[in-house]
């Protein structure tokens, strides 16, 4: 290990100010920092500081994501055997799926995060930033909210799309508006509709053989009543034919990569909360607000998909797993605590709203958030100007008196 | 009316090095200093020139902003050196002590009679103005000013700070008259003196404390013994005891004249008197308040007593680096070496000296002088080495995270050996909400800070700049995940609007 110290420590002056290889200086310093904390002191102010960083917060979110996409490889490998016939589904192991979802699912993280960085280095080294962590979790977060069949090239394009125009024209980490996973989702998802959308794209490689169903998600499902509903019993068929609370708490159905299972999220919901790095109030205000609008759509019940029970409406789709991981995103969130209730509250309202009223959105929570994202500092506005009327308000009336 | 407060955003930070409740007088300093740089915001005008007789209580040097407000020699002895730096920048202002300690004679001062406007000006005229700082900006006072109301905490909460109890209790009758001075200057006539309901004591594991037991027999109790000792046993009940005592804030507060009492309860920062005013009586705009620290109210009324300007301090050497945490009477401006005569423990790092607490301190180098206003020296590790893979383990037992990131909140008494490692690069503003958690005033920090980096002065005043000051927002700089350097910017800021509304 002495050897890798004195690697880093002799490296260090070509890429400093004057070195030969100053230009690199922000993928060395990527790299050795990766590798060392650096010996950086406090010089003034507070001379001891907390073990926290941003790496080490970023990769508690990679950690809280794990989870998710072990899940994910076993849930795509399951999903291929159980649409290819009974018999292929009793003759592959656990390992055959674990095997058979990896090769779909790795080379999705790997294009995601080598799209994602190269882009980051890019602009640090023209720009002259040092590299930050945010990409970290970034590029965990995009092939976990995808289809499994998404072709590569486009996850490698809407990657690029979404650094450059999402993140570094607005300045880099910690200064985007849009978070910049869902840019990547809502990018494919109106460029590439066909491979992003319907009823085949959840299953990776679905049979011709296969039941003309097999390969819909509960969100198709409940949408598809819209078309039929004139006719009563068929809605009754595609109705009986959903998945069951329990089927939607496990996850074992079809869907985005990382974003069926209920029971994993939560795992990763409970790393967030615990370490504190994920708002409380952003899961809490935005599951509230989920059900509410469930709720209200339930007295109203003009149609079959408004009378799904709130449970079963948060459980399904991308609804957890945006909520969790993806609205609370420091930097594309509201920022004041006050915020944060409100912000997360209407995530959850209009994630519903959308999913129910225009079924060719099945997936309401991408368009929930960016919307909220974009909203975000409207609401931050408010809070923060009736916090300068509390201290106008105290400065009159100590004046009158 | 007293109004109690309960606060419950904020933190304590347990730190090794905990002084023994021990005062030994510190050997006398061959020199003594004056920095302006202790003094925020000051221009220094010297008096004197090199080689100057001068007394204990001569000016030696005048704010050009105020030439009212004077510094004056700590003892007596001649200038030795006035030390430079760049753009012939005034250091510090060396006096060489002849060891006689022969002071001017202002006159003893009785208060009974004295007019506000004349004891102001014997204090100025004396060089005990600096000892009075107003809010908002975190500044010497201006003498001009009447002050809504005069503020003293009677207790620190930072991390190894001195017990302030144990201090004054030493010198209850110059604190008295400190306090009744304080109080002719205040509009109201008196001086708000906040209390702790309860303090959080900690001891040394070396702490040895006496103890009377029911028979009125007296023991000497060594803390470690007590502590693990069996629970029924003596040793507890006389642990017990002497908590109890030392967390009971002193009758020389409790039973104070010239004062309205205020309690306060809750984690760091309640100590802090910027917090307290928010609570009791905030800062608008176009409003004074001034504040003193405690034991500077001493000082004063040492003054008010004696005539004489011969400022002596208690102070605590603490940090984990200390052989023997304790605490020292020193003269102002005494050479740091003076009380580090008990010596330093063998470590591999180097040690960081810091003058004050490791919140808000100034690191100084060994040789160099303790601070004016410090009433503790820390003394911890530097963290100048590279850490392999240091950002992603989860058990680093030796470090100290707010977040439950790393598994120091498994041990919330464990008492740490901190380095100076930033533990990370600075980086953009990311994750909100840690701040919050910290300043238990009505502010938005996070907002007030990126307020503070647009330099937006109207902004700035709708959040409440005039009610901070750096040392509230310390915790904040403590636990950033972004690392950056809230005190510097929140002073900085400071300092432009009241260069731009003075």
């Amino acid at each position: 290990m002495k050897f890798l110290e004195n690697l880093v420590e002799n490296l260090e002056p070509k890429f400093e100010k004057g070195g030969k290889l100053e230009k690199w200086f922000p993928v060395f310093d990527a790299f050795a920092t990766f590798l060392y904390v650096p010996s950086h002191t406090t010089h003034n102010g507070v001379h001891v500081r907390d073990a926290v960083d941003l790496k080490r917060t970023m990769n508690t979110v990679v950690q809280a994501l794990i989870p998710c996409l072990l899940f994910g490889i076993w849930n795509t490998g399951y999903q291929h055997y159980r649409v290819s016939g009974e018999d292929a589904l009793h003759a592959a192991t656990f390992l055959d799926m674990i095997l058979f979802g990896a090769i779909r699912v790795l080379p999705l993280v790997i294009v995601s995060y080598v799209a994602g960085l190269a882009t980051e280095f890019a602009f640090c080294i023209v720009k002259k930033h040092t590299i930050n962590e945010g990409f970290l979790v970034t590029g965990m977060l995009i092939p976990l909210c995808l289809p499994i069949d998404v072709p590569l090239w486009m996850v490698a394009v809407a990657t690029v799309f979404s650094v450059v125009f999402a993140k570094e024209v607005f300045g880099g980490t910690g200064m985007n508006i849009l978070n910049p996973a869902l840019t990547v989702r809502a990018f494919l998802f109106f460029a590439y509709p066909t491979w992003m959308s319907g009823d085949k794209v959840w299953i990776s490689e679905i049979p011709a053989t296969a039941d003309a169903t097999a390969g819909v998600t509960q969100l198709g499902k409940w949408a598809s009543t819209i078309d039929v509903k004139a006719d009563v019993s068929k809605v009754n068929e595609i109705m009986e034919s959903t998945f069951s609370t329990l089927d939607l708490f496990l996850g074992i159905i079809p869907g985005s990569v990382g974003e069926t299972s209920v029971l994993v999220i939560l795992i990763g919901a409970g790393l967030l909360l615990h370490t504190g790095i994920g708002s409380w109030k952003i899961m809490l205000s935005g599951l509230i607000g989920g059900l509410s609008m469930s709720a209200i759509f339930n007295v109203a019940g003009a149609n079959p998909f408004m009378s799904v029970s709130p449970i079963d409406q948060v459980f399904a789709g991308g609804f957890m797993f945006g909520l969790v991981f993806m609205s609370t995103d420091p930097v594309s969130a509201s920022q004041t605590e006050v915020g944060k209730i409100i912000y997360g509250f209407f995530i959850g309202i209009f994630a519903i709203m959308i999913r129910v009223f225009n079924p060719a959105y099945p997936e309401g929570i991408m368009l929930s958030i960016l919307f909220m994202n974009v909203m975000a500092p409207l609401i931050d506005h408010y809070v923060i100007a009736s916090n300068i009327n509390q201290r106008l308000g105290r400065a009159k009336i100590h004046a009158s008196h | 009316m007293s109004i109690h407060v309960k606060l419950n955003k904020g933190a304590n930070i347990k730190l090794v090095g905990v002084p023994n409740r021990i005062t030994n007088v510190a050997p006398d300093s061959e020199f003594y200093a004056l920095k302006p740089s202790d003094f925020h915001g000051v221009t220094p005008k010297l008096l004197l020139k090199d080689g100057a007789r001068v007394e204990a209580g001569t000016p030696v040097f005048f704010d050009k902003q105020d030439e009212r407000v004077v510094w004056s020699s700590p003892v007596s002895g001649e200038i030795e050196e006035v030390v430079r730096g760049d753009r012939r920048k005034i250091l510090a202002i060396k006096i060489k002590s002849d060891n006689q300690f022969t002071a001017v004679d202002y006159g003893v001062t009785d208060l009974s009679s004295i007019e506000s406007e004349e004891l102001k000006k014997k204090l100025y005229t004396a060089g005990l103005w600096p000892f009075i700082k107003q809010r908002p900006f975190d500044v010497i006072a201006n003498p001009s000013d009447q002050p809504k109301a005069i503020f003293v905490s009677s207790f620190d909460t930072a991390p190894l700070a001195p017990d302030y109890d144990y201090i004054l209790e030493q010198k209850s009758a110059d604190f008295k008259t400190g306090l009744k001075a304080l109080a002719k200057l205040s509009k109201t006539g008196k001086v708000n003196l906040n209390l702790p309901i309860l303090k959080d004591v900690s001891f040394n594991e070396t702490e040895v404390f006496s103890y009377e037991d029911a028979s009125g027999k007296s023991h000497s109790v060594n803390f470690h013994t007590a502590n693990n000792s069996p629970v029924s046993s003596q040793g507890k009940t006389a642990l017990n005891a002497v908590i109890k005592k030392y967390s009971t804030p002193s009758e020389l507060f409790t039973k104070s004249d010239d004062v309205a009492l205020n309690t306060f309860e809750g984690p760091h920062p309640v100590g802090n008197v910027g917090v307290q005013i928010h609570h009791i009586n905030p800062i608008n705009a176009n409003e004074v308040v001034w504040t003193v620290n405690v034991q500077d109210v001493a000082i004063i009324g040492s003054f008010i007593n004696s005539g004489k300007y011969t400022p002596k301090r208690t102070l605590a050497l603490t940090g984990s680096e200390v052989k023997i945490p304790q605490y020292y009477e020193i003269r102002l401006g005494a050479e740091l070496k003076t009380v580090l005569g008990g010596g330093l423990k063998d470590a591999e790092e180097n040690p960081r000296f810091i003058s004050g607490n490791v919140l808000t301190g100034v690191k100084i180098a060994e040789n160099d002088y303790i601070g004016f206003y410090h009433n503790q020296i820390t003394v911890i590790p530097e963290g100048d080495k590279m850490e392999l893979f240091g950002w992603a383990l989860p058990v680093q037992p030796e470090k100290l995270s707010f977040s439950r990131t790393l598994w120091s909140w498994l041990v919330p008494n464990k008492k740490y050996r901190l380095n100076t490692n930033l533990n990370g690069e600075e980086r953009p503003f990311v994750v909100t909400g840690q701040y919050e958690l910290l300043v238990p005033m009505n502010v938005l920090p996070v907002q007030l800070i990126k307020a503070c980096m647009i330099q937006d002065i109207e902004l700035l005043e709708g959040l409440g700049i005039y009610e901070v000051v750096p040392e509230d927002f310390a915790l904040c700089e403590f636990s950033c995940s972004s690392k950056i350097p809230v005190q510097t910017i929140l002073r900085e800021a400071l300092d432009l609007v009241k260069k731009e509304c003075a």
